[in-house]
């Protein structure tokens, strides 16, 4: 049974990574960079539920629904301000901006809420589930992840391929200029893929924080990084590549933490990321470009 | 050319040593006549450490072209061999003149092998995906190191990676690496003297290096991979070149770091990606490709918010914005149009053309 129940716990801390990986991806596909702030995004989203709930004393769903807005509009000013104007840059300056964006973040949040860990309340009101006789208990937070994820996954799928911003998105992704000629709003298009990537990044965040409720200014950055591993495992620009690989990310985590060493977790799950980019250098289900001179 | 001239470069190397020579005189002269505080004192060896770093992630990052977040992970592979050489020997080898820099080559060979390693697999990636796996190459060494266990007794070494009573010592053993406690007892070896003879060996082994002709296959391969395969030069081979100095000389500063402090244990503070990130912030300010201007961006850097105490607080955010700040008005289209319209000799340009007319 103990297996069982890290299984599930696994599932549900790689639905949140997942959550978080699509962000990425999303972002990796269409403007071709890696949005290193995106897991300083989630501690943003995650510090706007605690304020409303837990200082304002607001209801949960309304902390919920500010988060994703703070996050979104934070989502696009960022790339108003620090990535649109390096679109032609080379890649090393893009990452170097999107790093320091990251800092920028997390050094903000520690000037205005401080070092101190701020306890979470858990904004799910779900009973956990009792199975086999109360013994596998499956918590409320664990279903509401997991279900959350899957809701998610099904409406981008759906957004992407059946709305016109949607199609749009595959466009530009696939070639910016030739989509510009079709006239599509390639700069319309890039933002609201950060939209999106930042309101789902509020989500995870508040989903996180709700099953590990610990809330430091540098909450975001280590699932940031293990959801950018998940999204290159899975293939990165592959939205159900993110979905796969964060599911998997999450239960190799969670198993080696309970069956290898707590201590070596962190390590087994980079040793992953480095075997598949050795093995299999686009991911799991990542498309093979060829390079051109 | 008349023999007796001496060329460009050659002249801007001794430039950048003559600076580090006096800034160490200067430092010797204010120490003898007591003008120096006691922090700044605490600071001088941590100044030539960062110097080696940002000097040596100059070397992947500007010449070699590729971002490196794991460079913390080298220091500390550096600094735990190191400090294991010298708590071994430190009965054997009782002069430190010649133990220390036995220890600081054993550092530096112990980085560079692991830089190998790691190289072999990294530099086949490109770009941000080698970026994210040198960081997770960082983290790995950092908690791998956390679980070591390693004691000596009379028949030998033990090895654990569970806790000390798994070594299965006899009474005469002793726990020389203690998990995450890491080594405690390393010779307090590092001077400042030592330090400043570390900087200037590395900039040495840096400026020689960038000027030679690897140096120059080392950089086109950086302009242009392509252009560089196609006329014969290995590419394999040079860029492993140039990151396994990189990461000796990061095994140097890793030596030079153990041995300024009693106790040494590897923590997200002192080798986990944020430290990389931080040599990276030196390297960028000082301009990327740059090993004079790393110099002084690490010194400034480093002494301007430990000079301002009350703005400590402030000390990582003013950090990022140098990095948004500094890829900005080097890369951003607008500013440099803005730039070039209000440049000074643009301007000076302006007023000669007023005065003529």
């Amino acid at each position: 049974m103990s297996f069982v129940s890290y299984l599930i716990n696994g599932i549900s801390l790689g639905s949140v990574y997942a959550l978080i990986a699509l962000g990425y991806t999303m972002v990796y596909g269409i403007a071709k960079m890696l949005n290193f702030a995106h897991g300083d995004v989630i501690m943003i989203g995650a510090y706007t539920v605690f304020v409303t709930v837990t200082n304002l004393g607001l209801p949960p769903a309304a902390g919920i629904l500010l988060a994703i807005v703070v996050c979104t509009v934070l989502g696009v000013v960022i790339e108003r301000v620090a990535y649109k104007p390096l679109r032609m840059a080379s890649p090393l300056a893009v990452l170097i901006t999107a790093i320091g964006v990251s800092y920028l973040l997390q050094n903000v949040a520690l000037l205005i809420f401080g070092a101190n860990t701020k306890s979470f309340t858990s904004v799910v009101g779900v009973p956990a589930l009792k199975l086999a006789g109360g013994q596998l208990s499956i918590s409320g937070e664990t279903i509401v992840t997991i279900l959350t994820c899957i809701v998610i996954m099904i409406a981008l799928t759906a957004f992407i391929h059946k709305t016109k911003a949607g199609q749009a998105m595959l466009a530009v992704s696939e070639d910016k200029g030739a989509a510009q000629l079709m006239g599509i709003n390639v700069n319309g298009t890039i933002a609201l893929t950060f939209a999106i990537g930042s309101a789902l990044a509020a989500v995870a965040g508040v989903l996180l924080c709700s099953a590990y409720p610990s809330l430091t200014p540098y909450t975001g950055s280590m699932p940031g990084i293990k959801a950018f591993v998940a999204a290159v495992f899975g293939g990165i620009g592959s939205i159900p590549g993110a979905f796969i690989g964060g599911l998997l990310l999450g239960v190799i985590e969670n198993l080696s933490k309970a069956y290898i060493s707590s201590e070596m977790a962190d390590a087994i799950v980079f040793g992953v990321l480095i075997v598949v980019l050795l093995v299999r250098p686009t991911g799991l289900l990542g498309k093979k470009m060829s390079e051109k001179v | 050319m008349k023999s007796r001239s001496i060329s460009k470069t050659t002249r801007s190397n001794f430039i950048t040593y003559g600076i580090v020579i006096a800034a160490y005189l200067i430092m010797q002269a204010l120490i003898a006549a007591d003008q120096v505080s006691s922090l700044l004192n605490g600071l001088l060896v941590p100044l030539c450490i960062y110097v080696i770093m940002a000097v040596s992630l100059n070397l992947t990052v500007g010449i070699l072209g590729e971002l490196s977040l794991g460079h913390a992970g080298f220091m500390c592979v550096g600094a735990f061999t190191s400090s294991l050489f010298s708590l071994c020997m430190e009965e054997t080898l009782t002069s430190s003149m010649i133990r220390f820099p036995i220890a600081i080559l054993i550092g530096a060979a112990a980085a560079a092998v692991m830089g190998l390693i790691v190289g072999i697999p990294v530099l086949r990636l490109k770009g941000d995906y080698l970026a994210i796996v040198t960081l997770a190459f960082g983290e790995i060494i950092k908690n791998v190191v956390n679980v070591i266990y390693l004691g000596r007794d009379a028949s030998g070494f033990h090895f654990s990676m569970e806790s000390t009573l798994a070594l299965n010592m006899d009474e005469t053993g002793t726990v020389l690496i203690k998990g995450a406690q890491g080594i405690t007892g390393t010779p307090k070896d590092s001077t400042f003297t030592i330090g400043v003879v570390m900087v200037l060996i590395t900039l040495i082994i840096v400026l020689n290096l960038i000027h030679s002709r690897t140096g120059r296959a080392v950089m086109a391969i950086r302009d242009n991979r392509i252009a560089a395969e196609s006329i014969g030069i290995n590419v394999t081979k040079y860029k492993l070149l140039a990151f396994t100095i990189s990461a000796a000389l990061a095994g140097v500063a890793g030596a030079l770091y153990s041995h300024n402090l009693s106790s040494l244990a590897a923590t997200q503070k002192n080798f986990g990606y944020n430290q990389s990130i931080m040599f990276l912030v030196y390297v960028v300010l000082g301009g990327i490709g740059n090993i004079r201007g790393s110099i002084i961006a690490t010194v400034v850097l480093t002494l301007l918010p430990e000079l301002l105490r009350s703005m400590d607080s402030y000390r990582m955010l003013i950090y990022a914005i140098v990095l948004i700040v500094m890829m900005l008005v080097n890369w951003s289209p607008a500013i440099i149009d803005f730039r070039k319209r209000h440049s000074l000799k643009n301007l000076l340009g302006k007023a000669a053309r007023k005065e003529a007319r």
